[in-house]
């Protein structure tokens, strides 16, 4: 019976809840719906003006977005290993894995500051139209997210690289992902919207 | 009380509720000269009582906020106050300065009051709530660092917990932004674009984390609940009250020459501040009813849930309802804002500070944990009148601004300002008479005060 207690203990018998601290998930979800308010604001101004927001579209450097998608979407899987290896008992592993993902995150901004040198040097501001606002707005508001998250990741890495977690205790590890992977979700939904959808 | 030098915190509390009473009597002055134009003229006019009434509530917090600041630093730090003397000479700096401003207010026209106080140096007055004179806000901030130096050097030298950390960058936050107060470009809109860094970033920024840490303070003594638990909801909730209340700003920036950007930030951030309003009155209510203890003192918990409630009502839903730039394009300045602002000051700030009052007064004044069952009784009758009559003045100030709005500036023939402000005195007069309930409730707080009777413990074992 205490075999079985013991066994009731282990991550795998813990996953049906969320993994991590329940307060990084009310904060997600208040930062999810922060970003929905957006995206239905921008649905609402690109319908007062469609001609407007399909012209300008096309200004935008697809490559470019396509690029920090893929980097955001391989940063999530390095981040989903790191807790893999957590679990696994090894956090070094874990560190390692976690500064890869915080390696896709710096080449995330490297690609985001040339998109906006491109765009300052032509002359866009947020004032130029409503299509350059939200560009503008919506990719900034996202960066300040994924740099948050790269903060998140380096600490969390720091501690894993000095044994702060163990197989058993390492709710920080699976929160900090959580994070990253809610900075991921939300740029999968705003690379098409912004980039992509006529 | 653990530390001795805990009680400097009680002569800021004394002073706190004093200009609190002086701010509700110019208040109940304003709200009659709304219907009876001339009354007092000319010896109070009608925006001096203002000024005194806002200029008396800033203050009167400020106060709160610093004897707070000394009741709980000390304890959260487990050490003693840095310099108890240091807090003391403040103090009186700041209480003398204080009523030599209202004073010069008072007694002197307010252009004269400019040109003695060296308004011509560097032309900082005239401006809603920033009208103290140069040398008053050169001494604020003269106090404010001297305060922040001691409390900074307490807390260094003691634990550091997630309370007195958030209080400590509130605090620093509270100066720092004060200094735009020194900045007043001759560009009437960029004036007004860093009047807002003021007022705007203290209310919906700093102050609120100085509201969460002070809450999160009381509950743990209060409930007995674990610190990691509310600490965590504290993180939780000023996260959420900084990403909205800083774009937030935005909704201030409506039409009055900033750029059109700003009516979208404005309007999406701002509609999302109701949200860490909203999970403190869960977090209050939820770790009230975890409660590992039962704490003799009744009325502080009822303050502090009181203050969840009514932050939540005139913070969030009051602001909400006319914060979207399609609204505000209506009700900008009509009296929707003045319902808005008194409900968020009393709910989210006066209270705060009547709670911590409520918590650390009877221990200031050595009557152990909690005072006695009458005096504690007339506090919490205290505290139904003003926060109901509250409601009331929100309530009538509503009224009068709907209808402000529909007659002044939606109908098809709009009319006069003064046309319509005759037509709306009903309700003028109605919030006159919730103010008279509400200046009884005051009373009656500040009697409680000095109601003896047996305490808890003592009364229990006569029963």
């Amino acid at each position: 019976m205490t075999a079985v207690a013991v066994v009731d203990r282990t991550p795998a018998a813990r996953l049906p809840s969320p993994p991590g601290d329940l307060a990084i998930w009310i904060f997600i979800l208040a930062e999810l719906l922060v970003f929905g308010l957006l995206f239905v604001a921008y649905a609402f101004a690109r319908a007062g003006d469609v001609a407007l927001f399909n012209h300008h579209q096309q200004g935008l450097d697809q490559a470019a977005g396509l690029i920090n998608t893929l980097l955001l979407v391989t940063g999530s899987y390095f981040v989903a290993r790191a807790v893999a290896a957590v679990r696994g008992g090894s956090g070094r592993v874990c560190a390692l894995w976690l500064a890869a993902g915080f390696g896709t995150g710096v080449l995330f901004v490297a690609v985001k500051f040339g998109e906006y040198a491109d765009k300052f040097a032509a002359g866009v501001s947020l004032s130029t139209n409503t299509f350059y606002m939200f560009y503008l707005g919506l990719t900034f508001f996202h960066l300040m997210h994924v740099l948050m998250g790269m903060v998140i990741l380096a600490v969390v890495a720091q501690k894993a690289w000095r044994g702060g977690y163990s197989r058993v205790e390492h709710a920080g590890v699976e929160t900090g992902a959580a994070y990253w992977h809610m900075v991921d979700l939300v740029w999968l939904i705003l690379f098409p919207l912004l980039y992509v959808m006529r | 009380m653990q530390f001795k030098s805990q009680a400097v915190s009680k002569p800021y509390f004394i002073a706190a509720i004093g200009l609190f009473v002086a701010q509700i009597l110019f208040g109940l002055i304003m709200g009659l000269q709304y219907v009876m134009g001339d009354f007092l003229f000319p010896h109070i006019p009608f925006n001096v009582a203002r000024m005194v009434h806002t200029n008396a509530l800033i203050v009167w917090l400020l106060m709160g906020f610093m004897g707070a600041a000394y009741y709980l630093v000390p304890e959260e730090s487990e050490t003693e106050l840095f310099s108890p003397k240091l807090a003391i000479a403040l103090f009186w700096i700041f209480l003398v300065a204080a009523a030599l401003t209202v004073v010069g207010y008072l007694l002197v026209p307010y252009a004269t009051l400019a040109k003695m106080t060296g308004n011509d140096i560097i032309p900082t007055m005239g401006r809603e709530f920033l009208e103290q004179p140069l040398i008053t806000k050169v001494g604020i901030v003269i106090v404010a660092l001297a305060f922040l130096f001691n409390i900074t050097m307490t807390v260094l030298k003691g634990r550091k917990t997630a309370i007195n950390t958030v209080l400590l960058v509130g605090l620093w936050g509270l100066a720092i932004f004060f200094l735009f107060s020194f900045y007043n470009p001759d560009n009437v809109v960029r004036d007004k674009f860093y009047w807002w860094w003021v007022v705007h970033l203290w209310v919906e920024g700093v102050w609120e984390l100085i509201l969460g840490a002070i809450l999160a303070f009381v509950l743990i003594k209060t409930t007995g609940v674990d610190r990691e638990v509310i600490e965590k909801w504290l993180y939780v909730i000023i996260s959420l009250a900084l990403i909205t209340g800083i774009i937030g700003t935005g909704h201030h920036y409506y039409w009055i020459g900033t750029p059109e950007y700003w009516q979208w930030w404005g309007s999406i951030f701002s509609a999302l501040e109701p949200i860490p309003f909203f999970a403190m009155v869960i977090y209050a209510f939820n770790i009230v009813n975890r409660r590992r203890r039962e704490h003799p003192n009744k009325a502080a918990t009822l303050w502090a849930l009181g203050t969840a409630v009514m932050a939540f009502l005139g913070a969030g839903v009051w602001g909400f309802l006319h914060t979207l730039a399609p609204v505000n394009f209506y009700t900008h300045g009509t009296q929707i804002t003045a319902a808005h602002g008194h409900m968020a000051f009393y709910g989210a700030y006066a209270m705060i500070v009547l709670t911590m009052i409520s918590y650390a007064m009877p221990k200031l004044r050595g009557m152990g944990e909690a005072a006695s069952e009458r005096a504690q009784l007339t506090e919490m009758w205290s505290f139904w009148l003003m926060t109901v009559s509250m409601v009331f003045i929100t309530l009538f100030l509503t009224g009068a601004g709907v209808l402000q709005v529909w007659l002044q500036r939606y109908s098809e023939a709009p009319q006069a300002f003064m046309a319509v402000q005759e037509q709306i005195k009903i309700f003028y007069w109605m919030r006159e008479t919730a103010g008279l309930v509400f200046f009884t409730g005051l009373v009656l707080y500040v009697i409680s005060h000095f109601v003896g009777g047996p305490t808890g413990a003592k009364a229990k074992a006569r029963a």
